[in-house]
């Protein structure tokens, strides 16, 4: 009886705990669709062609868009690229081709490590490098920022991507006599490409999002500006000015904009898990 | 049959010989002086060690400017900076006790209700879910992650403070009020919003490492506790048991990114350096402190206080991350040694 | 008369047999005292061996064994894996460890165990993949030789209208073809082959086994295989190994019918292995 009892005790508990997790399952993924909803609802009546093509109306005035805010972000991706891209691909290269050496384990650590560095730290790092030097703060230095950002993350999805590549590919190659180095450029990292690839689109989409780090060396500008030397808008710390601000109109392009900056991050991630998931299969 | 054959050869022979009349040798590699190493594996070689060496000079670089430009603030205040409760611009003075504080409290906080809610979402997904259901679930906690931190920022200003201040706060203070943690005005923007946003953002990470940890348990171990007769909840049990160290190890990522977080906390924690108790009152993170001064300060010793600031969480989250990767290291390797 | 006399040269270089060469035919690659290691695990114990041109030497032997580390060996492919070795290979009299491992492994082919086309390459560019990474551009030359290839082994006719797809499209024991007419394109003069046919099924086999065959009429074949039916029907000689250790060395037919050591005939009668 005793025993039935205990059976009786261990099966009800499986089914409570089962419950609880299920629970936390979804309040985990409530906050995401809250979030959407929110984005979607307040910010979906400012987006019209304007919001995308005009300059930002002075402080008071209706209207406007941030024409500047997109131009700027697309080069500061272009300049964080130049920085992130080589260092990160190359490094990635590096660590896949030198898996045993001691110098090779400790550069992976520490791209690991420099992964978890919060990003307003890099972002302070930037401002000693580049806006104390030059005095004044700018694109490049904000781009800098931003690529330090992205190489650990380019480097982690090269090794990964190229450790898919089974090992008979290299194997192959060499037995032809294809050198090592012919081998791994032309034969190993075009078979790796296209998950490489996808992977700079989601470090691009990760740092796209990134504000703190922006802050202090763009800085930020309500003009139009390509100037690299120059400080520059961005389309986050433009949703930063402008939840600030005490304008309702200002508020309301602020949720605009982040429903254009939540889209393409989401986008890009979905295709991000598309592609890999092809891979694995 | 043999004279066959031999026929066969020599012909054979013929076509293995129009084959070889290019035999492309090796462009740069027949005997070269660097017993037996390719020229063009080399230059490779080193081309690669190149990029990958900026790398560590960057981290190098940055920790030397970093101690360097902190210097100032280091000479004037020394233990004191971190040991104060001052921070006035206005007189020039700066400790940084309050902002310490408030980043170890809204982080330890975020990862108390963070970690049991995200080991249930892990368990849910590795054990209990079916596989359709796992994917989409794992999605959502991966797309949850890349929602951009001034976006939650957003959020947390416009619809999470002020449905505190009206609804969540209040009542709260009501109905617990005795406690410490319920006490004072309800002013929404604080410590409360700065946590329950943490929580979401430390949530996907903790969940999907752990995760990892638990699907890289052999099957052979279920199949064990299956065998003796355990209920799914049981064989959980032996899992985390297994799992242990990798969950630390997520754990500890997830405090790192808490600790770290900059605009999400800067938009909602109010901004005060204040040292409290009272989830409603408002407070200030090293991270928000940077964000919020740093493009305005301009005496020396406010930036160089500020950088020091950024000094003191680049070595926290340095050595948060580097704890966590060598015991998650440790436990992937130790699985993949077993296969 | 003239083929008379050749094929009586034949049969006395088969009768006169010693123990570890095969005379009368060049010897292509000499081992000498072999000691082949993974880090400080000693894989190979002091393994001498002679393969001449124009023959087809099987290397059997249980799992474990050695014999493929004595293959990869040859090429330097083991060194790939970060293994290390002591003692002699010389390719034509000439220590393979002087040369570049790239060059090297050009005069020395080699065929896998599993197929292994590159995925992101069509079946033409898989063939000519070893020409064209080495620098030769010429497209006239290189589908000219890519077709000699393919007909060497045997896929062109059933490639010929396919050559823009990729190489991975093609079934198993295609791909397999596929592989050896790439290793064939660069135009090597041993071939080393690492259980080709035991990821196919018994008709691709069949065609690897007919190719080995005609293969072996231009160059040195090594076949490392767990089959030892395929050790009888396609080679001339065959090496036993065990433990690391060559335990005998001799024709295929002695081998089989009259082996000198306890161990290969146990083996080769299917008691133990």
């Amino acid at each position: 009886m005793n025993n039935l009892m205990h059976y009786k005790w261990r099966k009800t508990k499986n089914i409570i705990m089962a419950s609880l997790c299920f629970i936390s399952a979804i309040v985990a993924i409530v906050p995401l669709f809250i979030i959407l909803f929110y984005t979607i609802s307040q910010g979906i009546s400012s987006i019209n062609w304007a919001f995308f093509t005009q300059m930002p109306k002075p402080a008071g005035e209706t209207g406007g868009g941030m024409a500047n805010a997109l131009a700027g972000t697309g080069i500061l991706i272009l300049i964080a690229s130049c920085f992130g891209l080589p260092i990160g691909i190359f490094s990635g290269l590096y660590l896949s081709e030198n898996e045993g050496s001691i110098y090779a384990k400790s550069i992976k650590f520490l791209v690991e490590v420099l992964n978890g560095v919060p990003s307003i730290v890099i972002g302070v790092f930037a401002y000693v490098v580049f806006v104390i030097p030059m005095k004044h703060f700018s694109a490049i230095a904000g781009g800098f920022a931003l690529g330090i950002l992205m190489m650990p993350l380019i480097t982690g999805t090269t090794l990964e991507m190229i450790s898919l590549i089974p090992h008979s590919y290299r194997e192959a190659a060499l037995g032809l006599g294809i050198p090592r180095w012919k081998t791994t450029l032309f034969v190993i990292f075009p078979a790796a490409l296209k998950g490489i690839l996808t992977g700079i689109l989601l470090s691009i989409a990760r740092v796209a999002g990134e504000t703190a780090p922006l802050l202090f060396t763009a800085l930020g500008n309500r003009f139009w500006s390509t100037q690299l030397d120059q400080p520059i808008a961005s389309l986050t710390v433009f949703i930063y000015d402008y939840s600030k601000a005490p304008f309702d109109d200002w508020n309301r392009q602020a949720w605009a904009a982040a429903l254009v900056l939540i889209v393409l991050i989401m986008i890009i991630n979905i295709i991000f898990r598309f592609v890999t998931r092809e891979k694995y299969a | 049959m043999q004279i066959i054959n031999l026929i066969k050869r020599k012909i054979f022979k013929q076509q293995a010989g129009i084959i070889s009349v290019e035999a492309p040798a090796a462009s740069f590699s027949i005997k070269n002086l660097l017993g037996g190493k390719n020229v063009g594996d080399l230059v490779f070689q080193n081309v690669l060690r190149f990029f990958a060496s900026i790398l560590l000079l960057i981290v190098v670089l940055m920790v030397i400017q970093m101690v360097n430009q902190s210097m100032p603030s280091i000479k004037q205040f020394g233990w004191n900076f971190i040991k104060n409760n001052t921070w006035d611009p206005v007189k020039e003075e700066y400790s940084a006790w309050p902002f310490i504080f408030g980043t170890l409290y809204s982080s330890l906080l975020a990862l108390l209700i963070a970690l049991p809610l995200s080991l249930g979402v892990s368990i849910f997904l590795s054990e209990f879910a079916p596989r359709w259901l796992e994917k989409i679930v794992s999605l959502l906690v991966e797309l949850l992650a890349a929602v951009p931190s001034i976006v939650y920022g957003l959020f947390g200003i416009f619809v999470l403070a002020p449905w505190l201040r009206t609804t969540i706060e209040p009542a709260l203070g009501n109905k617990f009020g005795f406690l410490p943690l319920f006490t004072g005005p309800p002013y929404g923007l604080g410590m409360f919003a700065a946590v329950i946003i943490l929580v979401v953002m430390i949530l996907p990470i903790i969940t999907s490492i752990s995760r990892d940890v638990m699907k890289a348990i052999p099957v052979t171990q279920r199949e064990a506790a299956y065998a003796l007769g355990a209920t799914k909840w049981e064989v959980v049990k032996i899992i985390l048991g297994g799992a242990k160290s990798g969950i630390v190890g997520a754990t500890l990522l997830g405090l790192g990114r808490a600790v770290g977080e900059t605009m999400a906390v800067t938009m909602v924690i109010g901004n005060t350096p204040q040292i409290s108790y009272s989830l409603f009152e408002p407070g200030h993170t090293m991270a928000s402190v940077i964000a919020n001064e740093f493009s305005e300060a301009t005496s020396t010793l406010h930036v160089s206080s500020l950088i020091e600031i950024s000094l003191l969480l680049f070595i926290i989250t340095v050595i948060l991350n580097a704890a966590a990767r060598l015991i998650v290291w440790g436990v992937t390797k130790k699985y993949k040694g077993r296969k | 008369m003239h083929n008379v006399e050749l094929l009586n040269i034949t049969e006395t270089a088969d009768s006169n047999i010693s123990n570890k060469k095969a005379e009368n035919k060049k010897e292509k690659i000499k081992v000498d005292k072999l000691n082949a290691f993974f880090g400080n695990v000693k894989a190979l114990n002091n393994i001498s061996l002679s393969f001449s041109e124009n023959t087809v030497t099987a290397i059997i032997g249980p799992s474990g064994c050695g014999k493929s580390t004595l293959l990869r060996c040859i090429n330097r492919m083991h060194e790939e894996v970060s293994g290390t070795y002591e003692g002699i290979i010389s390719l034509d009299d000439e220590n393979i460890k002087d040369n570049d491992p790239v060059w090297l492994r050009r005069k020395i082919g080699m065929i896998f165990q599993k197929p292994n086309p590159f995925p992101t390459m069509s079946i033409m560019d898989n063939v000519t993949a070893g020409l064209r990474l080495n620098g030769i551009r010429n497209r006239s030359k290189l589908k000219e030789i890519a077709e000699q290839s393919l007909r060497q082994a045997f896929l062109w006719d059933e490639v010929k209208d396919i050559l823009k797809q990729p190489g991975i499209a093609l079934s198993g024991g295609q791909q397999q073809r596929l592989c050896i007419a790439r290793t064939l394109a660069v135009s090597p003069e041993v071939i080393l082959m690492d259980e080709p046919a035991s990821a196919l099924d018994p008709l691709s086999t069949n065609k690897i086994e007919e190719l080995i065959f005609e293969l072996k009429k231009s160059y040195t074949v090594i076949i490392v295989t767990h089959n030892m039916q395929q050790a009888a029907r396609v080679s001339d000689y065959t090496a036993f190994m065990y433990l690391g250790e060559l335990v005998e060395y001799n024709k295929t037919a002695n081998i089989f019918t009259n082996p000198s050591n306890k161990r290969t005939e146990e083996y080769v009668t299917g008691r133990f292995g």
